[in-house]
């Protein structure tokens, strides 16, 4: 009986569904975490202020998001210290963010249902994100003008959502002046001191060039010191105002409102306010700069610099690999040799990639880095400018990482030509150069964009090499900008796969900064997916036009 | 075959070849053979072969699969030498000069002789580019030549009334007889002396046999033609000279109509008779 079932193959049919149902369920189970754990983190949750009394302590307040529930069964929780009664079954506990880590130190602490004497949701709560510390839980009280209250109760509320409007315009005046103007006048003073520089390492720095600089460099001064006034003017204004709020402990807290980045109400926000706030949040988080250690704010940086590399990798791969794969397949006689380099190329893509890492750094930043700084940029001596890890080394590290792929696919495309292709071009009395150019290249660029993805998707991905040849915890400036050359392939540069390592692991606040893990893995995979659809649309538009010849 | 059908078979060829007489038109040699002998590696795929063949006339080359005619032929533009381990002796003289001397640009040699295939193979390009193509590979870009040439092209190759309208499409959508009849434009606009066709009509229908033969017809006019054709038939209707080939040797040469009515070989005779596979 059972033999004939093995006979009829119906095991092996349920073998196979059950390996793709498996790989389905794998698949759906990393991208569920990830969304579930990650979306949820902007929405806007209700305020709780519990009444809380430990055995024989003082009774206390409380007030913070309830963020986890864990339910222990009584036997183990006695096991690992508690005191339990014998009527109870098991030890409910609550995670509780309560913020102010500035008053207690911590921004969570766990509490037990069995302690709570009183529950509830007050409307007049109000959290507040600041620049500092992690966020606020508490109580308005008054809000502050030069010291002097101008709104308390009811009315500090209302008075409270212009001023914040007021100061953050401020605040944005302020960092966009900071980065763009004066950021663009220490770029240009920056390159005036090395052109003196390079002038004085030739002995040509005579007294005209050096009346140049000068006025140059006035220039920039009296530029620069028109907007510190401006900006003296506007940090003025922006440290006038303060609020005045209780924490859970009673005590009062003066907050600048120069440090507050929203203030919300969740209990008494509306579904629509809700999502109006989580959008707003989603919106910082995909365009801001990141804040307090990279826990808050945006990861736009990142964003960006990912897009970047990768493009650059590109940019770089795909010339150097279809040129490769030509050589190899058209132009290279066939033999041993031939296939001892396919056999090289092939195992290049098993190699770990923190080897290229290493290799990166040692060969690309260090020696060829090196040697750069020495021709051509002496006079920035000692501090390297192509000599230490940076977007170029980091986009080349990649490129080598992913060339098997890229030759590899190329060349399968090449040998797919018919040869009545080759041959009909080449009766029409074209050389094979011009076949290759204007026929079997053209019809191998689907191959070659296929290449491309794949070493789009392992590029992406990939972080271990990054760490060593350019990416950084936080980058100041971006590698593209209105500076002059706008394209600084210098520069170290933010990547969202290092971010999550970073956020998860390094940051002084783990648990804080947990949501913002899926969250920022939610948009590696975003942005990965959506590199590989650009590519593979354009394949697809490729493979349309030359579709091959069959039948 | 039966006796019954050898003899309708030959009785059919002498109602095609009625009316072919090449001998009283005037006629120059235009390719000459010497003495060539191939090997494909260790394995000789012709033996000796030294034949003619004349001016502004259709040559046909027939015999069984395998004997060497499609070899000969791509031997007349040097396609062979595409193949690595094909290795040649001997002479083919164009016009005289023998194109496997060192000297001879390749290319260029290749659009004095253009070749047109068994399977059509348009490149994945607009009609039009199909056709302009070995112009712009001779560098012609001015639009009003190309578009004069390629009219030209077209119409000798019979499908500039079809496909006037269509310059843009893409050639892929043709049908098959069009793509071969396109294939052909493409070989004649960049005016060869000779022009090869290497079974042009094998993987089409009658119809568009009837049309490629029509065509050969027409274009002997102007270009020296040189047809491999498994099709007995069909070398009696286009052809003024056919070449017997059997195991990479020529058995026999001569004009059309005395090759089929009055072969002077027994083999070739069995051959013509179907007596061979």
């Amino acid at each position: 009986m059972i033999r004939l079932w093995f006979k009829s193959g119906t095991p092996w049919v349920w073998l196979n569904a059950a390996a793709v149902s498996l790989s389905l369920i794998m698949v759906v189970g990393v991208l569920g975490l990830v969304i579930g754990r990650g979306v949820g983190h902007f929405w806007p949750h209700q305020i709780s202020q519990f009444s809380y009394q430990e055995p024989d302590k003082q009774p206390q307040i409380i007030i913070g998001e309830k963020v986890e529930t864990s339910i222990t069964p009584a036997a183990m929780a006695k096991t690992t210290g508690y005191v339990m009664a014998d009527n109870e079954e098991t030890l409910v506990q609550y995670l509780i963010k309560t913020g102010n880590r500035d008053v207690t130190g911590t921004d969570f602490r766990w509490i037990q249902e069995r302690n709570i004497k009183a529950h509830s949701e007050p409307l007049a709560m109000i959290v507040i994100e600041r620049r500092e510390w992690g966020n606020f839980y508490g109580q308005l009280l008054e809000v502050k003008e030069k010291g002097v209250t101008i709104a308390t109760g009811e009315q500090a509320w209302q008075v409270l959502q212009t001023k914040i409007a007021e100061t953050l315009a401020v605040f944005k005046e302020i960092t966009h002046i900071e980065k763009k103007e004066v950021g663009a006048i220490n770029y240009g003073l920056e390159r005036l001191r090395l052109k003196q520089r390079k002038l004085e390492l030739k002995n040509a720095l005579d007294e005209v060039s050096k009346q140049d600089i000068a006025t140059e460099k006035a220039a920039f001064e009296a530029e620069y010191k028109q907007y510190q006034v401006k900006l003296t003017g506007l940090y003025q204004q922006l440290r006038s105002d303060s609020l005045v709020a209780q924490t859970e402990s009673g005590s009062q807290m003066v907050i600048p409102l120069a440090k507050v980045v929203r203030v919300f109400q969740p209990n008494t926000m509306s579904l629509l306010d809700k999502i109006l706030h989580y959008g707003s949040k989603v919106i910082e988080f995909l365009t801001d700069d990141p804040r307090e250690a990279n826990t808050e704010g945006g990861i736009f940086p990142a964003i960006f610099g990912t897009v970047m590399m990768v493009m650059m990798m590109s940019v770089i791969v795909t010339p150097f690999g279809v040129i490769a794969a030509v050589y190899l397949r058209e132009y290279a006689k066939q033999g041993f040799i031939t296939r001892l380099i396919r056999i090289a190329v092939n195992n290049l893509a098993g190699v770990p990639s923190v080897v290229y890492g290493v290799f990166g750094l040692g060969f690309f930043v260090y020696i060829l880095g090196g040697n750069i700084d020495q021709l051509f940029f002496p006079e920035s001596a000692p501090a390297p400018v192509f000599g230490t890890p940076g977007l170029l080394w980091a986009s080349i590290t990649l490129a080598l990482l992913t060339l098997p792929v890229v030759i590899v696919s190329t060349e399968e495309g090449l040998a797919r030509i018919p040869s009545s292709i080759r041959e009909g071009s080449l009766a029409l009395g074209a050389t094979k150069f011009e076949t290759l150019w204007l026929t079997v290249l053209p019809m191998a660029s689907p191959a070659m964009m296929t290449g491309l993805i794949l070493a789009v998707a392992r590029a992406a991905g990939e972080v271990a090499p990054l760490m060593l040849v350019g990416v950084v915890k936080l980058a100041p400036t971006l590698p593209l900008d209105g500076n002059f050359p706008f394209l600084h392939l210098d520069r170290k540069f933010m990547h969202l796969g290092f971010h999550i390592y970073d956020v998860g692991f390094q940051s002084p606040n783990v648990e804080a900064a947990r949501p913002l893990v899926y969250a920022t893995a939610l948009l590696l995979v975003l942005v990965i997916i959506g590199l590989n659809l650009a590519a593979i649309v354009i394949r697809n538009n490729l493979r349309e036009k030359y579709r091959a010849l069959e039948g | 075959m039966t006796a019954q059908q050898v003899r309708s078979h030959s009785i059919d060829m002498s109602s095609v070849l009625q009316g072919k007489n090449v001998s009283q038109q005037p006629s120059e040699t235009c390719i000459k053979v010497e003495n060539l002998n191939l090997f494909y590696g260790e394995k000789q795929a012709l033996h000796g072969i030294n034949m003619e063949m004349q001016k502004k006339k259709v040559t046909a080359y027939i015999g069984p699969s395998g004997c060497g005619k499609s070899t000969l032929l791509r031997c007349i533009n040097r396609m062979n030498d595409l193949v690595d381990s094909a290795k040649i002796e001997g002479k083919i003289l164009l016009d005289g000069e023998n194109i496997y001397d060192k000297s001879v640009n390749v290319a260029a040699l290749r659009r004095r002789v253009g070749m047109v295939f068994q399977k059509p193979n348009p490149f994945p390009k607009s009609i039009f580019e199909n056709v302009a193509y070995g112009l712009r590979i001779q560098g012609v870009n001015d639009k009003r030549i190309l578009e004069e040439t390629v009219e030209n092209a077209l119409r000798g190759a019979a499908l500039w009334d079809e496909m006037k309208d269509r310059l843009n499409d893409n050639a892929l959508g043709m049908s098959g007889g069009q793509q071969q009849r396109l294939v052909i434009a493409r070989a004649i606009a960049i005016e060869p002396e000779v022009l090869l066709l290497d079974e042009p009509a094998s993987a089409l229908d009658p119809i568009s046999t009837l049309k490629i033969e029509e065509l050969i017809n027409e274009l002997k006019e102007k270009y020296t033609i040189v047809i491999v054709t498994h099709n007995m038939q069909q070398a009696a209707r286009v052809s003024d000279y056919t070449a017997f080939m059997y195991m990479g040797e020529l058995i026999e040469i001569g004009t059309t109509s005395e090759l089929f009515t009055n072969p002077s070989k027994k083999q070739t005779e069995d051959y013509i008779t179907g007596r061979y596979g």
